[in-house]
């Protein structure tokens, strides 16, 4: 048997110190010693994508990564996704439009959605695009459509929030330069 | 569940001491970049190694060089970092394209263009947890002495399943292997072995530690086509990658290699003589789909029929010329 080791990774913004055995597998990890049980396990083989969390940004499947691999990583879980009570747009779209039945492939299919938005930056994803970045992601309950639906209404609120954040400044920015035109001529005025 | 077994953990800080430990550790050792195909083999206990050496924090092993001479790739980059990476899209699309259909998003995130390239091979009666392999008898990859996809036969007939190596070898790419005495190039065309037990030249000790495209390959005219069960996840059942080098006065040369077949990738003989000054379209690919169904021979090693798998070869042969040649 092999010693545990000493783990410490950054989980949803917090820093945390596990004590191990090096095989033990992340979701177990994360379900059994962080308490963290929104991560599913379906397969156990990398295969299904229930249990995908982002490690510094990227989707993974956390059954295939013995805890010693994520040591110093970032690690985002369907728990990290809200700002405390208030659900991510990802979030709210998905109960809003039906995107998840019986829960299982939830978690996951949030998580690698939330790398496609942040990915996206502010465009939304066509139909094509959010099928082939959930591939990984299996549904039993078979509700893709309802779930590509809730991913683009959700990228369709994040590109509307910026630009509604985004015209104020813009706005500004227009009187600033009216601003300088109508002071130029003063300026070059003999 | 399907946990993983006991095993120490080696994180080297470099290459060199990663080289250092094989030089007197191989045989114990399981080398790990992303794990995405390590870590089940390790559940169904197809690996029980005393120590896994974790490459993933090298980073001199993570770099993709773009000269004049050549397109060079350390081993440890992602492929989906292949796959979006601008300079491979545009000059060696198959490449990319290859990358791209590697089992899921989250498995590309995690595996690597090296551990897609030395990926175990395949085969119903290996990829199977320890009760099911006990339970029908060990066969001769792995703790037994028959084979039981051919029953007489003392070779390991395993599948190769990567999808880069095809395309490497239709690109004519080298890779760069080492120990800790040294290091030696291979062209990838002779990097595999028709053995499914270790089916590369790699011996105890030796990593890869660069893949590289030489800028001739630049402009040819190359495409990649893989037969799975679902659009995504699932490993090749058959895969085609195919390269031309066109002018004015037609095909000059051309590489073909079939896949997922047998223990290594197949490149297609004749071609030469077959493509020489004729142009690229429906006729010539015609021609190549039924020299590469003469000269392959599907195995019942994967969980798929094997005449299926063979009569689809000229399907998608064709489909690969004509997406290499841009005919829609």
């Amino acid at each position: 048997m092999s010693r545990p080791i000493r783990v410490t990774m950054t989980v949803n913004g917090r820093r945390r110190h596990v004590t191990v055995p090096a095989m033990k597998r992340l979701r177990d990890v994360l379900r059994e010693d962080l308490k963290l049980s929104g991560s599913k396990e379906g397969c156990g083989e990398g295969e299904c994508g229930a249990c995908s969390v982002l490690i510094d940004g990227k989707s993974v499947n956390s059954c295939l990564v013995p805890a010693a691999q994520a040591s110093g990583a970032r690690i985002v879980t369907i728990e990290g996704l809200a700002r405390g009570r208030r659900l991510s747009a990802l979030q709210r779209a998905f109960i809003e439009l039906g995107g998840a039945q019986c829960g299982i492939c939830t978690p996951g299919m949030l998580i690698t959605a939330t790398e496609l938005l942040q990915r996206a930056k502010g465009r939304v994803p066509g139909d094509q695009e959010v099928r082939e970045a959930l591939a990984g992601n299996l549904c039993r309950c078979t509700g893709y459509q309802k779930i590509v639906d809730a991913v683009r209404a959700a990228a369709r609120t994040r590109v509307s929030a910026k630009r509604a954040k985004a015209r104020p400044r813009a706005a500004a920015a227009r009187t600033r330069v009216s601003a300088k035109r109508s002071a130029r001529p003063k300026t070059r005025r003999p | 569940m399907l946990t993983l077994p006991a095993f120490e953990w080696l994180r080297p800080a470099n290459l060199d001491d990663a080289l250092a430990h094989l030089a007197n550790h191989a045989a114990e050792s399981l080398v790990v970049a992303g794990g995405t195909d390590a870590v089940p083999n390790l559940k169904h206990r197809l690996h029980e190694p005393r120590w896994i050496v974790h490459l993933g924090r090298l980073d001199e092993l993570r770099f993709v060089r773009e000269s004049e001479g050549a397109l060079s790739i350390g081993p440890l980059v992602t492929l989906s970092a292949i796959a979006r990476h601008e300079g491979i899209r545009r000059d060696f699309p198959s490449l990319a394209r290859a990358a791209s259909l590697v089992a899921s998003p989250q498995i590309r995130n995690m595996g690597t263009l090296g551990g897609n390239l030395c990926l175990d091979t395949r085969c119903t009666y290996y990829n199977q947890t320890y009760f099911w392999r006990d339970a029908l008898g060990f066969c001769l990859k792995k703790d037994g002495v028959r084979c039981h996809v051919v029953p007489q036969g003392r070779r390991c007939v395993a599948a190769h399943s990567s999808d880069v190596s095809p395309v490497l070898i239709s690109l004519d790419a080298s890779v760069d292997i080492s120990n800790a005495r040294g290091s030696r190039t291979v062209p990838v065309d002779e990097f595999f072995v028709g053995d499914g037990v270790h089916n590369n030249v790699l011996v105890p000790g030796e990593l890869v530690t660069r893949v590289t495209i030489p800028a001739a390959s630049r402009g040819l005219r190359a495409a990649y086509q893989k037969l799975r069960p679902r659009a995504a996840i699932d490993f090749p059942m058959l895969s085609v990658a195919f390269a031309a080098r066109v002018s004015d006065g037609g095909c000059e040369h051309a590489r073909l290699v079939v896949s997922a077949l047998g223990a290594k990738p197949r490149r297609i003989g004749g071609l030469d003589a077959l493509v020489k000054g004729r142009p690229l379209d429906d006729a010539l690919g015609e021609a190549l789909a039924e020299a590469a169904y003469r000269q392959c021979r599907p195995l019942t090693n994967v969980a798929y029929d094997d005449a299926y798998r063979h009569e689809m070869v000229p399907v998608f042969v064709r489909r690969a010329v004509r997406e290499a040649g841009g005919i829609a």
